[in-house]
């Protein structure tokens, strides 16, 4: 399945893959607790919110015409986004077969995960009275009634439905022989967890021949889903006739921007978890700076997609699109675009540089500013695309979020975070097998044992 | 201890197994075992290698047909979803024909990966639930998903013996019987 490589060092055998991986099931600490109370703190106001939300209705939250997407949206983007980097690094790297991809796939497929049931989350709150939400499902009904097929609403419910149930079968797929190798090291009620949920797993030849298999065409659909995914995520968008949404780059665009946020993502969530677990060994600084480099690349198209559309909005000569692109810039909301622009455009830029890309506590700052500026990105693109040009004319007022949306969006984080420190306690954060795969394997005579493989360090 | 129903446990084969620590000795076992005329072992290994693949010799999985399959259901239904439902219901949307296909490519694409994947996951569940039938109740050992590789021999108890000293041969560290 995958080249054998020279280990890091000799240390690393399979059996110090196993174990090491399996003490991060171990008794929780104290700060693993304090994260776990602010995550389900967090939640809490966010549920709070929704009460209040359902009690008064959708006008606590700060819509104002004709600005009627805004902070709900801009999250479900956000989140959605955020989930592509993980399918990114599980299943485009896996069958491009870089090997480095094995030691930090099964967290980014978990934030993946976690991130899409974030995400599915906004548009059922958006929408407001959320036990109507099965009128988008296409289900017989009394009056013969069906969906648009045509709306890209609709294009968008089959590509996050299609894209969670995907993703979400991946993540369990590549559990199933790590959990099994977990199951035999574990004891008392985790045994029996663990036993249930690697579903009789032995390693057999035939698993594997199948399971293998499986696994490969598995990859080969989820790449070109994630590709679709952001591309229908910004047909929401580019189909409708508004400045600043109505353009053909979008699809691209959001594409890059999502694996661009979901590196900075993986980056944001590994940095912890190698330090409090101790998987200095598994997680390299190459695997960072694979990352990092990642987000360069990532980085730079969305940098070319903004001088893009601003090149297009001139270029046009179209007086309307100039006009909402002016106010994009210099208009109420100067602070959001510049902060994206900094963020998003100019912040990788510093990745050119090998100091930086090898520097984790760097590469942990830039990546929180990276989901700073990604967020921005989406509250540009929504919120003043649809309070500028050339609807300010039929303002109300300066669209500015409440305490609702920001309680909403807070609860959304703790929702993320609450599912993500449960997971990486209760399975195993990096993949046992696949850590496996790229080492040498034991032969007789370990003096055969390393340099069994190309040469290139994992 | 939940005790599971018989339909899921076969019965237990008769055999032996060989634990090996290496990858060339369990390679050694499975050429000598194949020249010996064995066809029906069972190799455990940690992590799939094409080493161990090779030396079975077996044929590519039929998980392919399956995921094939769902594909191309999964694109008729979406694309059956789509034109029959706005036949059924037909809405003027935007000076578009009723039955429009670009639009639809989107619901035609996304069902195809659905159901292919889900046909996958069928396709590993039902072949591997097939093996498992065939094989039967055979020993292993939890070394199996860290670091130990494994060979297990079906054998009568007049051919255990031999079984057990061709593996011993190849260079097992542990052999026990069923």
């Amino acid at each position: 399945m995958a080249e054998s490589r020279t280990p890091s060092t000799t240390r690393v055998t399979y059996d110090y893959v196993t174990r090491t991986i399996a003490r991060t099931l171990g008794t929780p600490s104290r700060g693993y607790f304090l994260l776990l109370a602010t995550a389900v703190a967090l939640l809490g106001i966010g549920i709070i919110t929704l009460i209040f939300l359902l009690r008064y209705g959708l006008g606590l939250a700060g819509y104002s015409h004709p600005v009627y997407w805004a902070v709900f949206i801009t999250c479900f983007v956000f989140w959605v986004g955020i989930a592509h980097s993980g399918t990114l690094i599980s299943a485009i790297l896996f069958l491009f077969r870089s090997g480095w991809r094995t030691a930090v796939y099964r967290t980014a497929e978990a934030m993946t995960v976690f991130a899409v049931m974030t995400a599915g989350l906004f548009p059922l709150i958006h929408i407001g009275r959320q036990w109507y939400f099965y009128w988008l499902i296409p289900y017989p009904n009394e009056r013969g009634l069906w969906p648009n097929f045509k709306s890209p609403l609709i294009w968008d419910e089959f590509a996050i439905g299609t894209y969670f149930t995907v993703s979400t079968l991946f993540l369990i797929m590549g559990l199933i022989p790590d959990i099994a190798a977990v199951r035999d090291l574990a004891t008392g009620w985790r045994k029996k967890l663990y036993a249930i949920t690697s579903v009789g797993w032995t390693g057999s030849n035939e698993q594997w021949r199948h399971y293998t298999r499986g696994y490969l065409y598995l990859a080969a659909l989820a790449t070109p889903l994630v590709l679709s995914v952001h591309s229908v995520v910004s047909w929401d968008f580019a189909m409708a006739v508004v400045p600043g949404w109505h353009t053909t780059i979008f699809a691209p665009y959001f594409v890059a921007g999502a694996i661009y946020s979901g590196c900075g993502m993986v980056i944001t969530l590994l940095t912890p978890i190698r330090r409090i677990f101790g998987l200095e060994e598994i997680i390299t600084v190459k695997h960072f700076e694979n990352l990092a480099k990642l987000c360069l690349l990532t980085g730079s198209i969305v940098g070319y997609a903004y001088a893009c559309e601003y090149f297009l909005a001139w270029y046009s000569g179209s007086a309307t699109e100039r006009a909402a692109f002016w106010y994009r810039a210099f208009g109420s909301y100067w602070w959001a675009t510049w902060t994206m622009i900094i963020c998003n455009g100019f912040l990788p830029l510093l990745l050119w540089s090998k100091t930086v890309r090898t520097n984790i506590t760097a590469l942990f700052v830039i990546s929180i500013f990276v989901n700073i500026g990604m967020w921005f990105e989406r509250y540009v693109i929504i919120v003043v695309s649809l309070a500028g040009e050339p609807f300010t004319k039929w303002t109300n007022a300066v669209y500015n979020p409440t305490w609702a949306d920001w309680g909403i969006m807070a609860g959304s984080f703790g929702w993320f975070f609450m599912w993500f420190l449960l997971f990486v306690k209760n399975f195993p954060a990096v993949s046992i097998s696949e850590v496996k795969e790229v080492l040498a394997p034991p032969r007789r005579g370990q003096a055969r044992a390393v340099g069994g493989g190309t040469g290139a360090h994992h | 201890m939940l005790k599971l129903p018989p339909l899921f446990s076969a019965p237990p084969t008769p055999g032996a197994l060989g634990v090996f620590a290496h990858l060339d000795t369990t390679l050694d076992a499975i050429k000598r075992l194949r020249a010996a005329g064995h066809a029906d072992f069972t190799v455990y290994s940690p992590i799939p290698r094409h080493e161990l693949e090779d030396a079975l010799g077996a044929p590519v999985s039929p998980v392919r047909m399956f995921t094939l399959i769902g594909g191309i259901a999964g694109c008729s239904i979406g694309a059956w979803l789509s034109l029959w439902m706005s036949e059924d219901w037909p809405v003027q949307v935007g000076g578009k024909p009723i039955g429009s296909i670009p639009p639809y490519v989107v619901i035609m694409f996304e069902m195809t990966i659905l159901f292919g994947a889900l046909t996958t996951i069928l396709g590993i569940l039902l072949n591997t639930l097939f093996a498992r039938r065939r094989a039967g109740t055979i020993l292993y050992d939890p070394r199996f998903t860290n670091d130990r590789f494994g060979v297990f021999v079906p054998a009568g108890s007049d051919k255990v013996a031999a079984a057990e000293k061709l593996l011993r041969d190849a260079g097992a560290e542990e052999v026990r019987r069923a």
